[in-house]
């Protein structure tokens, strides 16, 4: 895992796993998967694959950190010991801590928050294996995984990110094109608000580079909206036939 | 941990900067008055103090010897921690870091990390196995807004005057010798934060213009002018062109900054 690919963009513009620049790589969506949760979801986004599980609104705890004109959101990312190649030390690592951080201030606008005084929401993301861009992966799960439990919603949220590999900006990088390349730029969108809830970005970057990346990322938020709205869709239309039959037998 | 504004106050502010006024004064993109001390503490390798009207922030660096990442062997180590002591704001407790803490530990990480400002190859002693540690420890004194951007200025101050122990390898052991040399330095990273209230943007937020505003976006800039680290913050959004709009504010306050301070 340690020989660094020479080149990440081959002659014929296409990336290590046979990508186009501006290619999504391939995404899963499932809702309703924890039985347990208010509201859950399962993502996949090329090897990525997360599950977020929503738990309220609910009595705050600790008491103190009620709030007395909205609920209080409460974000928890956290990476499975094996989700990477080296394990993982399951204590939350300071970028777990910065990331649930970030997930939760790109979940919170699309929330009515004073909707809900005095509760508490908890999301949970677990990741089950990473391969680059998790954060993006499971700011679109959970977002589905809040939608899923009911609790009204501005928009949903879907995140994407661009990058730069090889001088060319590129979207949805992967593990390898993440460590190796110069630039990565997650960015999480309301869609139908048009509203930039994340933003981060590290490497290097001219401003016209940045903008192509930011308008790159954000046609790749729109594609897998499309899909975030399909898997909402497809449970409820199961729950329905479920009902169906049970009032038939 | 937010600490209570009124409404009115909530009211007062949002409506002044709506008409392009700011509560002490400043015109939108103004910054507060800057001052710079470098080398305040004198058992620290490198050291500054900066003033960003009331927000004051101390960075000390040490540099130790250690073993360097397996991923990196031919680089030395950075490691950034930010303190925000319970000296400095009513709000701040001691105790373990909380996710205000490691976040800005973090920005102020990637704004060095990422322009490469430190010439980390020239930290190594042995490949692989010594290289020389550089830990950046932000402190901050007194919280009145834009920790961010103080601490980011105050950790690059702290490293340019940081010196680093001269040293010889001799049969495998390393030996300290007199004299110091300076801490290689190749970039000056300049972070800048824009804050949204309203649908205005504003650079160098005061505390409480951080209490009300829906979301900040802080970028650092290299010698370039080229971006090299973006965090957003806040439960709020920016609309797409307002993200192209502050990151042009930012390449002219950079560059301002920049020339002031002669960096």
């Amino acid at each position: 895992m340690n020989d660094k690919p020479e080149k990440l963009i081959d002659k014929k513009g296409l990336r290590l796993d046979g990508r186009k620049a501006d290619e999504l790589r391939p995404v899963k969506l499932e809702v309703g998967v924890i039985s347990n949760a208010d509201g859950s979801a399962y993502i996949e986004h090329g090897k990525n694959k997360i599950l977020a599980a929503v738990y309220g609104p609910r009595e705050v705890h600790p008491k103190h950190l009620a709030l007395q004109d909205r609920t209080v959101v409460k974000c928890r990312y956290h990476m499975a010991p094996f989700s990477v190649q080296e394990r993982k030390s399951p204590a939350p690592s300071r970028r777990e801590v910065e990331l649930s951080k970030m997930i939760r201030e790109s979940l919170e606008p699309a929330i009515f928050m004073e909707y809900y005084p005095r509760t508490m929401i908890d999301v949970f993301i677990e990741v089950l294996q990473a391969d680059g861009g998790t954060r993006c992966a499971s700011i679109t799960a959970a977002a589905l995984a809040l939608a899923d439990s009911g609790i009204p919603m501005r928009d949903l949220v879907v995140a994407c990110a661009a990058g730069k590999i090889d001088n060319t900006v590129v979207l949805d990088l992967m593990d390898t094109e993440d460590k190796v390349g110069s630039a990565d730029v997650p960015v999480a969108l309301m869609p139908n608000l048009n509203a930039v809830t994340l933003l981060q970005m590290d490497g290097n970057l001219t401003r016209e580079e940045f903008e192509t990346a930011v308008n790159m990322a954000l046609d790749g938020c729109r594609k897998i909206y499309a899909m975030q709205k399909e898997a909402l869709k497809t449970k409820y239309v199961n729950v329905g036939e479920e009902i169906k039959e049970e009032a038939e037998d | 941990m937010a600490q209570i504004i009124t409404r009115v106050k909530q009211k007062q502010i949002t409506q002044m900067i709506d008409n392009e006024k700011r509560m002490d004064g400043r015109g939108l993109r103004d910054y507060r008055e800057m001052k710079i001390e470098q080398g305040l503490i004198e058992r620290a390798e490198g050291s500054a103090r900066v003033l960003l009207g009331k927000t004051e922030v101390v960075v000390g660096v040490k540099i130790e010897m250690g073993e360097p990442f397996p991923d990196t062997p031919n680089e030395g180590v950075l490691t950034v921690n930010a303190e925000l002591t319970p000296i400095a704001s009513p709000i701040f407790e001691a105790g373990p870091p909380d996710e205000d803490s490691i976040e800005l530990a973090r920005i102020v990480d990637r704004g060095i990390r990422e322009s490469k400002a430190i010439d980390t190859e020239k930290l190594v002693i042995e490949p692989g196995k010594k290289v020389f540690v550089v830990f950046v420890d932000v402190y901050v004194l007194n919280h009145d807004g834009n920790l961010i951007d103080t601490s980011a200025l105050a950790a690059v101050a702290a490293l340019l005057n940081t010196k680093m122990a001269n040293y010889e390898v001799k049969e495998g052991e390393v030996k300290i010798k007199p004299g110091y040399e300076k801490l290689p330095i190749n970039k000056r990273p300049i972070t800048v934060t824009i804050a949204k209230i309203g649908n205005k943007l504003i650079v160098d937020p005061l505390l409480e213009e951080e209490q009300i505003m829906d979301a900040r976006i802080s970028m650092a800039i290299d010698d370039d002018g080229h971006i090299c680290a973006i965090q957003k913050g806040g439960s709020g959004y920016f609309e797409p062109n307002q993200l192209l709009e502050a990151s042009k504010i930012v390449e002219q306050k950079a560059k301002e900054i920049r020339k002031k301070l002669n960096w």
